[in-house]
């Protein structure tokens, strides 16, 4: 199951040479740029962790690029996408987010019942990743 | 048997443009100037060889600059920084100067972050260090140094198309820096040595910079002058244009408190006479009253 969120979801995979182009429109408005990355991809998941602090006063997309080499070398088989921030409001605000890496296999999301009181059921999604921490494609 | 047309490399560059700055915008560096010209061309030629096919791989460019302070290496890092972006080496062309203390961190595992940082900031223009010999300190084998230079030489291998990295410093602290590094020396392609200022070309200098600040010599202090480079030539601490530019600054403080002075006893200036700098206000440095003392004492560079 290919997961897409953010950004460019209904787009294929970006290419190096793309990531690259969206990075420098990041750069050229004057924002920050953050790497994250994570094993549960599931949606509501908005803790994923910091690849390093935000990268403040770059520029030139290739220093991004370099961190993002650096990110997927040490954590192979995880979702890494990359954020742009901006801070004309007074607050980074994230202004761009979008996945950049992902693992070889995504196992995807399973649906979970919970039978609650009467006939009420309630439902929620599950991503089978989590089930085992560190993700299946490191097997 | 297809052909280029290097005019026409050369004119969408505009290389000519920034290398004619260079020559009448730097006074004497005949040698320096001379090597950037060759590098230029060279550049030039590499990239119609490349749009040939006749090339891959992109030529290393980084470089090291030796010679004593105030010779114009970090002047000319700039130009270089400006002639690499028009032919298209460097993609934005902005130069990052930096020290040993920005690149060095102060315990075990500060130094990679500080220097990945710096050389992020860097990428897509120049990156110049200053004094680069710093890194290197042999006394201490567990000095950080050492892990800068490891990444230094690791992004200066990897990343060859996105930084050009120049090191600048003395010029036998640098030949002794390269000779217990051997691989930052082979890394390094071209190594410019900048020759000290003769005293005609300081008095130039002096010169270009009284205008620049919109300031004038008058006969008298242009004498003075030549006769102040003579004798601060020969005294320790001397860097070449800097040590100018400082006497130009002190001998600006002392045109501004004779005016001053002069105000305040109800006199009137002109604008001539606010930009002039006097005989006096050169003459009165202490260069010309410790010579007369005793040649060759050390003072520091303030005074």
């Amino acid at each position: 199951m290919h997961i897409t969120q953010g950004q460019f979801s209904f787009l294929p995979p970006l290419a190096d040479d793309e990531i690259r182009a969206q990075v420098d429109y990041a750069i050229s408005h004057g924002w920050a740029i953050s790497i994250e990355w994570t094993t549960d991809p599931h949606p509501r998941n908005v803790y994923w962790q910091m690849w390093g602090v935000p990268m403040f006063g770059i520029r030139d997309g290739a220093a991004v690029l370099f961190e993002l080499q650096a990110c997927r070398k040490a954590c192979p088989n995880t979702y890494i996408k990359i954020n742009a921030f901006d801070n004309t409001r007074g607050v980074e605000s994230t202004v761009m987010s979008f996945i950049v890496d992902r693992p070889a296999s995504e196992p995807g999301f399973g649906l979970v019942r919970q039978e609650a009181e009467g006939r009420v059921i309630r439902y929620t999604t599950r991503p089978y990743v989590t089930e085992r921490p560190g993700g299946y494609s490191n097997d | 048997m297809t052909s280029i047309d290097l005019q026409q490399i050369l004119v969408e560059a505009n290389v000519g443009e920034v290398l004619a700055k260079l020559d009448c915008d730097l006074v004497g560096l005949a040698p320096v100037k001379q090597r950037i010209r060759e590098i230029a061309a060279f550049l030039v030629v590499s990239r119609a060889r490349q749009q040939l096919g006749l090339e891959s791989v992109p030529p290393s460019l980084h470089m090291s600059f030796t010679g004593n302070p105030g010779t114009g290496k970090t002047t000319v890092a700039l130009r270089m920084a400006e002639i690499l972006n028009r032919l298209g080496y460097v993609r934005k062309g902005h130069v990052v100067s930096v020290t040993r203390d920005d690149l060095v961190g102060q315990y075990i595992g500060h130094t990679a972050p500080k220097t990945r940082e710096v050389l992020k900031k860097a990428m897509g223009g120049v990156l110049f260090i200053d004094e680069a010999y710093y890194l290197y300190r042999p006394e201490n084998e567990r000095d950080y140094g050492q892990e800068a230079i490891e990444i230094l030489l690791q992004v200066m291998e990897n990343s060859r198309d996105d930084l050009v990295v120049i090191l600048a410093g003395y010029k036998d602290r640098m030949a002794q820096f390269f000779q217990s590094n051997p691989g930052m020396s082979s890394r390094i392609a071209h190594h410019i040595d900048f020759p000290d200022y003769s005293e005609e070309e300081l008095l130039t200098i002096a010169g270009r910079m009284a205008a620049d600040m919109n300031y004038r010599l008058d006969a008298g202090a242009e004498l003075a002058m030549a006769e102040y480079i003579a004798y601060r030539r020969q005294q320790p601490h001397f860097a070449n244009a800097r040590s100018i530019r400082n006497a130009l600054d002190r001998a600006r403080l002392r045109h501004a408190g004779r005016v001053f002075e002069r105000a305040q006893a109800g006199g009137q200036s002109t604008a001539d006479e606010l930009s002039t700098i006097t005989e006096a206000d050169i003459r009165a440095s202490r260069v010309f009253g410790r010579q007369e003392e005793h040649s060759g004492r050390p003072r520091s560079e303030a005074e």
